[in-house]
């Protein structure tokens, strides 16, 4: 198994960390987000692998036949969708402070602080 | 297969999607009734549920996919004495909320109660579910909800800055939960918490550990553990005032009891030798959270602000009762929880009431405005004394319970951190108390001394008097956190439901063998009880004391006298800025102060 995916996933969520940490916009700040959560796609994905397996589809195969881990592949379909609702709304949110403030700035819409 | 279990996640998710179906087309009398019956339903049947495991834990398997020789095949709920309880007090404080918010948004449909009903749902299976990735997609779904409660209020730009906040940093918590969780998953092969906990055995590698810090920071993260805590003030801040009664009352919580229960159903073993390392750590993270909540609730003047710092101060009091990994702490912990869920709940609905009445939230403008409202202020009070642990309340039947374990540790100096944060919390409250409801003391300048947030009023109707069904479900809960230290014999089933909850072993032999275990009764030691007492009477003197003081105009000359203080003040609040890069930093900092000071003391 190559360790590339694992240092690809470790990456992506590195700097999906160092985006939000800097960002200077709502819009950029949620894309950040989204690349983080990739990270958790990419990983999931790298431990079920197998190489030179085949898809997990077990019909019309001779038993034994390799095929790489389905379990992962359901955990990072709930993760997509949860990805989805948590990008939505939080753009939804980044609409709503642009209409209220005109700007999407999160140092110019502090109002909380303290 | 008890056919009740899957009923506390059914109920509420069938009533919000009844009414997510009808939305607008029906009336709003019809939405509140099916609110208040789905939560009252569900109440009553977690505490049948409780009542069951009493004696004998309940596993159950969705589609009856038991474990194989072994082999856990499918996806569990597991109901204890903890579980349940946990379920059925989320159903009591969405009940006081659904009651308390019965006139409140009028103007937009039924998606008040559909959000609430799935933040239910989602808080009940995350309670059960007694699978790691089932546990990730309850906290999901929860935090889901809970993003779209808090950013409620549409017209106001702070709203959108609280629950971006909130959502940012608790969806971060979550991915790392999440990486977690997929190397567990490469290490076992295994999602069940049982199967897991089985399979390491005894391994503490390196692998095991950091999957561990990755779940239980991102459980921290829900916790609002310091330093995590900074989404937690900015979305109680804005969010509707029914909504931060489950907030502060539960959700947070469930982020203590969620390691909890990861850490005695899975990693018990594993850490058996390293306990102390586990606990040094969850000590200081403890402390600093009690500590560092209590001075900011101290400085705060925007109500619902001050509650929320105070509840990150109760939180980190949880964390210290659960990290002496004792079945007796966690009792404590468990009674505390109670307690202070229904003090906190009592105070954020006798904030909400301020905020019908008067219009305002902020301690400034309400001084004195609360004099014709003598009840409401009782039971404020009587919130206050919730916090302090005075007895007979919830909260001192648990602060006795931890403070015992912990001397018996050699850990006699948590005392102390008690006695800070619960003084200093409950006297914020008192000093609320004397300013708003009966107009004594120093008037604030209501000018720009600190920032704070207006809220616009949440209710339409007439403000010249307090409704029936805001003032009794806020009495209720106060009365509430009295009852929760009171029950007769109710410290010995929680100490032995805490026992059966810290049996690692036994755990998962009902787990994957459906073992009949039935739990042991255990005899309960009598604490001194005492020293107790006077403690709790010491504490509530010097929290009403620090009000007064506070209130006195000695308050403000001895500001000039205390430079240090105030300039350490100062850098504390300028740490909270608001600006969610920052707490981002201290986010992805506290994960990697936690795990390396917890593989240094692994390693050493």
């Amino acid at each position: 198994m190559s360790l590339l995916p694992y240092i690809v996933a470790v990456w992506l969520f590195l700097v999906g960390l160092y985006g939000i940490v800097t960002s200077r916009n709502f819009i950029h700040l949620v894309m950040c987000l989204a690349i983080l959560q990739s990270s958790t796609y990419v990983f999931l994905l790298a431990v079920g692998y197998r190489i030179g397996a085949g898809p997990p589809v077990f019909a019309n195969v001779p038993v034994g036949t390799p095929a790489v881990d389905p379990v992962v592949q359901a955990l990072l379909l709930t993760d997509i969708v949860v990805e989805a609702t948590v990008v939505a709304l939080l753009l939804s949110f980044a609409v709503q402070v642009h209409r209220n403030t005109a700007t999407l700035d999160p140092e110019k819409v502090v109002e909380l602080e303290g | 297969m008890n056919p009740l279990v899957p009923l506390p996640l059914l109920i509420p998710l069938a009533a919000a999607f009844l009414l997510g179906l009808l939305n607008k087309r029906c009336p709003r009398w019809f939405a509140d009734s099916i609110a208040i019956l789905a939560a009252s339903a569900t109440g009553v049947v977690s505490l049948i549920l409780m009542h069951e495991s009493a004696l004998r834990p309940i596993v159950y398997w969705y589609g009856a996919w038991t474990p194989r020789s072994g082999i856990a095949l499918g996806v569990d709920f597991y109901v204890d004495p903890f579980s349940a309880g946990l379920a059925a007090f989320v159903c009591l404080l969405a009940l006081a909320s659904f009651i308390f918010s019965l006139h409140y948004f009028d103007s937009v449909g039924n998606l008040f109660h559909v959000l609430m009903l799935g933040f239910i749902a989602a808080m009940c299976g995350f309670s059960l579910s007694g699978d790691l990735f089932n546990l990730f997609v309850y906290f999901e779904l929860m935090s889901v909800a809970a993003f779209a409660l808090c950013g409620y209020k549409t017209e106001e730009p702070s709203t959108q800055q609280g629950a971006i906040n909130f959502a940012v940093l608790n969806t971060i918590g979550a991915f790392l939960a999440l990486l977690g969780l997929g190397m567990f998953y490469a290490r076992t092969g295994a999602l069940n918490l049982a199967q897991i906990g089985r399979t390491l055995g005894h391994d503490s590698g390196v692998l095991v550990v950091t999957s561990f810090v990755f779940v239980m920071c991102g459980l921290l993260v829900k916790a609002a553990a310091f330093p995590f805590h900074f989404w937690l003030a900015d979305a109680h801040a804005v969010a509707p005032t029914p909504v931060c009664v489950l907030f502060s009352g539960i959700m947070v919580e469930l982020g203590v009891y969620a390691v909890a229960r990861v850490y005695w159903s899975l990693m018990d073993g594993a850490l058996a030798p390293h306990r102390s390392a586990l606990t040094g750590v969850l000590l200081v993270v403890g402390t600093m959270t009690a500590l560092l909540g209590a001075c900011m609730c101290f400085a705060q003047r925007h109500i619902k602000r001050l509650l929320a710092f105070s509840t990150i101060s109760h939180t980190g009091l949880l964390i210290i009762g659960f990290a002496l990994l004792k079945p007796g702490a966690l009792a404590g912990a468990a009674l505390y929880l109670i307690g202070h869920g229904a003090a906190k709940g009592a105070l954020f609905l006798v904030a909400g009431i301020l905020l019908h009445r008067c219009g305002s939230i902020d301690e400034a403008h309400l001084y004195g405005r609360g004099r014709k409202m003598p009840w409401t202020g009782a039971v404020f009070v009587l919130g206050g004394f919730g916090l302090v642990g005075l007895i007979p309340f919830g909260t001192f039947a648990g602060e006795h319970a931890i403070e015992f374990i912990a001397e018996r540790n050699h850990q006699g100096w948590l005392d102390i951190v008690f006695f800070l944060a619960v003084t200093i919390t409950a006297a914020a409250v008192f000093r609320v108390y004397a300013r708003v409801f009966l107009g004594r003391g120093t008037r604030l300048s209501s000018g720009a001394r600190l920032k704070t947030v207006d809220e616009r009023r949440e209710t339409s109707g007439p403000h010249n008097h307090v409704p029936a069904v805001m003032f009794l479900p806020a009495f209720a809960l106060g009365l509430l956190a009295i009852a929760a230290g009171c029950i007769p014999g109710e410290t010995h089933a929680v100490l032995t439901a805490a026992c059966a909850f810290a049996d690692h072993a036994g755990y998962q032999a009902r787990v994957l063998e459906g073992a009949f275990l039935p739990i042991q009764a255990v005899a309960s030691e009598h604490a001194p009880l005492l020293s107790s007492v006077l403690r709790s009477l010491g504490a509530t003197l010097a929290a009403i004391a620090l009000a007064v003081f506070a209130i006195s105009p000695a308050w403000d000359r001895g500001r000039i006298y205390s430079r240090p203080f105030a300039r350490s003040m100062a850098f504390i609040r300028r740490l909270h800025s608001g600006r969610v890069g920052d707490y981002v930093a201290y986010f992805a900092f506290g994960v990697a102060a936690i795990g390396i000071a917890l593989a240094f003391l692994i390693a050493s």
